[in-house]
C-alpha cells in the first residue's frame, strides 16, 4: 500500500508536483496517467525516497522509504530502462543491485529468464535495444520478490509480445496480492492493464477511481444508427427522437450517432415512427478520450503546425500546407478495438496526444465512429459543421489558440 | 537494513564489471612505472655531466617516481569514474532505491575504490622504485637506507589518497565531465605552474598534490623548502581529501538523486 499525503515537489521556481494525495491499494494494478512533464517520475522518485518532497508524505505500508527496513526486498522499482552502465553486462548489473540488497546470485538466473534475457546475460547492455533495456530494468525490479512494485512506463520501446507479456506480468502480480504501480501515458494500454487509475496532470491530481468509473464519468456512450430511411421519413425520425430527449448527429457515411437515450427506446421511436434500423449498436466512448478530455488543459507541450516558413520555397511549403499532413493515422477520438493485438505498440506510443491539437482529438460528434479507418479518406473533413476537423490556417502557428478551441468544443458537448 | 558487507560487495561487483577500471589502473601502474624507468636510465647515462650541486642534491629515490606526475592522471580518471559513472548512467536511482542508507552507500564506494586503489598504488610504487633503482646503476638508493622506505610507502599512499580525493570531489561535481575538466587540468598544469611562480608558490604548496608528493623525497632539496616535513605534506593532503569526501558526502545526502 503506497499512501500519498498533500505530496508537492518543486525544483527551483517550477512546481512538479503540487498537493498530490493518493492511495494505491495491494491487489490491484494501479495506473497512473498524465501527460510528459505531469509529475509522474517525480512522484515515483519521491516514493522511492530519491527526491525529498517539498512538503507532504508518501509511505509504503505507513513507513517513508528511506526508512523501511529491507526496503529493497519490499519495493522493487522500474524507474528509468536506460539507467544501467553500459559497459556491464545484465547479468553484472543485476548482480551489483543483487548484493546491494543481500540477494543471492542464484536469483539473478531466475529473473534473467523471467524477462527472457537468459540467452543475453552475458552481453554488455550498451548494445541494448530499449525494449531489452526495459526487460532487464523489470528484472531489476522482480529481484527481491517485492510485495510493492513500481514500474515507470514499462512498455516504452517493447515490442507487441513484450507489451503483451508486461500486460500480463502486471496483472499476475496484482493478483498475487501485491501493490502494482504502473505509469504510462498511454491510457489505451492502462485500459488493458489498470483496475485503477490515478490521472495527474501539471502535478497535480486530476482522477482517483476504478477504470469503469473513469469511462462513465468522463465520457458519454451513443447509440449508432442506421437506417434506410431517407427524406421525410428520416426527419419525422430525427424530429422524434429530438423530441424524445435525444441529440442526433449525422455521420459522414450516413449513419446516425444517437446520445441521450437508451438502445430499447431508440428501437421503440423507430417502430413508432414506421421507420426500418439497419444497425443499432451500442458504443462506449473509448478511455482514450476520456483521458484526452480530461487533461487537454494540462498538457504542457504542444507542437505547432508546421508552417514551413524557414524553408526557401514559400510556393511550395503553402501548397503542401493547405493539405493536412499526416492524416493518414487515424484521428484519437476514434474507437480502437483495444483487445486488438499490437494495438499500444511502440508505433502508436510515437505519436504524443496532443500533438496537432487542431484535429489530433475531435470532440466525438465529428468523428466517424465505428468505422474502419479507411472508410475516411484523410483528405475528406467529416461532413457535420461542428467538426473542428478543418486544418489550423496553414500559415501561422495557432497552437495556443487552438487547444482553447478544442476545449470549448468539448465543453459545448458536455452540456449537451 | 542493507549489510555494510552485502554492500561492499556489490560495490565490488560493479568496481570489476567495468573496464575503465581495469583501464585506468593499468594505465597509472604501466605509465609510473615505464616513466620512472625511461627516467631513470637517462639519469644514469647522463649523470657524469651534472653539475655538482645537482649530484649533492640527486635523489634516486624521488628520480625514480617522476613517472607519477603523468600516471596519477589516470588515477584522476578512475576517481572521478567511480562515482560519477552512477550518475552518468542513471545507475544511482538503481543504487540508492536498494540502499537508502545513503550514508552506507558512500561510505562503501569509497571504501572499496579507495583499498584497490592503495592496493594497486603500493603495487606501482614498490615496481617503480625497485626497476628505476636497478638501472640507476652505482648512483641506485637501498630500500634500507634511511627515509627511503618511507618515501616508497609514501608513494603508494599518495596514489591512494589521489584517487579518494577525486572520489570525493567527483561526489560533489556528479558529472564525468565536469570531475575530469577540472580535476585533469588542475593537476596536469594548474597544480605544477603556481607551484613554479614565485610568491604563489608559497599558496601553491599546500595543494593537495604538492602538499603529498613530499613524501617521495629523500634528499632535501634546497630550492625547494617546505615548511612541512614528509608525513607532515601526507597529512595536509589527507586533510583535503578528508575535506572533499565530507562535501561529497554533503551533496549525496542533501540533494536528490
Amino acid at each position: 500500500m503506497i499512501q500519498a499525503v498533500g505530496l508537492t515537489k518543486q525544483y527551483g521556481g517550477k512546481t512538479a508536483v503540487y498537493n498530490l494525495s493518493f492511495q494505491v491499494r495491494p491487489g490491484t494494478v494501479t495506473g497512473f496517467l498524465g501527460p510528459n512533464g505531469s509529475g509522474k517520475s517525480t512522484t515515483m522518485r519521491m516514493i522511492l525516497g530519491l527526491d525529498e518532497p517539498t512538503s507532504g508524505q508518501v509511505t509504503i505500508g505507513g513507513v517513508p522509504y528511506r526508512q523501511l527496513p529491507n526496503a529493497p526486498r519490499k519495493v522493487g522499482a522500474l524507474l528509468d530502462a536506460k539507467a544501467v552502465h553500459g559497459g556491464r553486462s545484465a547479468r553484472q548489473h543485476l548482480l551489483c543491485v543483487a548484493q546491494l540488497s543481500g540477494i543471492p546470485a542464484r536469483r539473478v538466473d531466475e529473473v534473467l529468464g523471467v524477462v527472457g534475457l537468459q540467452d543475453v546475460a552475458f552481453r554488455r547492455s550498451k548494445g541494448f535495444s530499449l525494449g531489452m533495456g526495459q526487460r532487464l530494468g523489470i528484472a531489476g525490479a522482480l529481484l527481491g520478490d517485492p510485495g510493492v512494485l513500481l514500474f515507470d512506463e514499462p512498455v516504452n520501446g517493447l515490442d507487441p509480445e513484450g507489451i503483451h507479456w508486461v500486460r500480463n506480468l502486471m496483472r499476475k502480480l496484482a493478483s498475487e496480492g501485491r501493490t502494482v504501480f504502473v505509469s504510462s501515458h498511454l491510457m489505451s494500454e492502462m485500459a488493458l492493464t489498470a483496475d485503477h487509475l490515478i490521472v495527474i496532470g501539471r502535478g497535480q491530481l486530476l482522477a482517483d477511481m476504478s477504470v469503469k468509473d473513469f469511462i462513465a464519468h468522463h465520457s458519454t456512450g451513443y447509440a449508432l444508427v442506421r437506417t434506410p430511411a431517407e427524406g421525410s421519413e428520416r426527419e419525422t425520425f430525427d424530429k422524434a427522437l429530438a423530441e424524445a430527449g435525444g441529440t442526433v448527429q449525422a455521420e459522414p457515411d450516413g449513419a446516425l450517432r444517437v446520445t441521450g437515450l437508451e438502445l430499447p427506446r431508440i428501437s421503440d421511436i423507430a417502430y413508432d415512427s414506421g421507420v426500418r434500423l439497419w444497425e443499432l449498436s451500442p458504443h462506449q466512448a473509448s478511455l482514450e478520450e476520456a483521458y484526452m478530455r480530461l487533461t487537454s488543459g494540462a498538457v504542457d507541450y504542444r507542437s505547432t503546425q508546421d508552417p514551413r516558413r524557414g524553408l526557401q520555397f514559400q510556393q511550395q511549403a503553402q501548397a503542401w500546407g493547405q493539405q493536412p499532413y499526416g492524416p493518414p493515422q487515424p484521428p484519437y477520438g476514434q474507437p480502437q478495438p483495444y483487445g486488438q493485438p499490437g494495438y499500444g505498440q511502440p508505433g502508436h506510443g510515437q505519436q504524443p496526444y496532443g500533438q496537432q491539437p487542431g484535429w489530433g482529438w475531435q470532440p466525438p460528434q465529428g468523428q466517424p465512429q465505428g468505422q474502419p479507418p479507411a472508410a475516411l479518406p484523410p483528405q475528406q473533413p467529416p461532413a457535420v459543421p461542428t467538426a473542428p476537423a478543418a486544418p489550423p490556417v496553414p500559415a501561422a502557428p495557432t497552437a495556443p489558440a487552438t487547444p482553447a478551441l478544442n476545449l470549448d468544443k468539448s465543453d459545448s458537448e458536455d452540456a449537451r | 537494513m542493507a549489510s555494510p558487507s552485502a554492500v561492499l560487495q556489490s560495490e565490488w561487483t560493479k568496481i570489476k564489471s567495468v573496464r575503465s577500471t581495469i583501464w585506468t589502473l593499468a594505465l597509472a601502474f604501466i605509465v609510473t612505472v615505464a616513466l620512472g624507468a625511461v627516467i631513470c636510465l637517462v639519469f644514469n647515462n647522463t649523470y657524469s655531466d651534472m653539475s655538482d650541486s645537482d649530484k649533492a642534491t640527486f635523489d634516486p629515490t624521488n628520480t625514480a617516481f617522476f613517472g607519477m606526475s603523468l600516471g596519477q592522471l589516470a588515477l584522476i580518471v578512475f576517481g572521478v569514474l567511480v562515482i560519477s559513472s552512477e550518475y552518468s548512467t542513471g545507475m544511482i536511482r538503481t543504487s540508492l532505491a536498494a540502499v537508502p542508507q545513503r550514508g552506507m552507500f558512500y561510505f562503501c564506494k569509497v571504501a572499496v575504490a579507495g583499498l584497490l586503489a592503495l592496493v594497486v598504488g603500493m603495487a606501482t610504487s614498490f615496481i617503480t622504485f625497485f626497476l628505476g633503482q636497478s638501472l640507476l646503476g652505482s648512483h641506485k638508493a637501498s630500500i634500507g637506507d634511511p627515509g627511503v622506505l618511507r618515501a616508497v610507502f609514501g608513494a603508494g599512499l599518495y596514489m591512494a589518497l589521489m584517487v579518494l580525493l577525486c572520489v570525493g570531489a567527483a561526489s560533489m561535481l556528479r558529472s564525468p565531465m565536469l570531475g575530469l575538466g577540472i580535476l585533469m587540468p588542475f593537476f596536469f598544469l594548474v597544480s605544477p605552474i603556481l607551484s613554479a611562480v614565485p610568491k604563489v608558490k608559497s599558496v601553491a604548496k599546500y595543494f593537495p598534490d604538492q602538499a603529498g608528493q613530499k613524501i617521495m623525497q629523500v634528499v632535501n632539496d634546497p630550492d625547494s623548502h617546505t615548511s612541512y616535513g614528509p608525513w607532515g605534506g601526507i597529512a595536509i593532503m589527507a586533510v583535503w581529501v578528508v575535506v572533499a569526501l565530507i562535501g561529497g558526502y554533503a551533496v549525496l545526502a542533501k540533494r536528490d538523486a
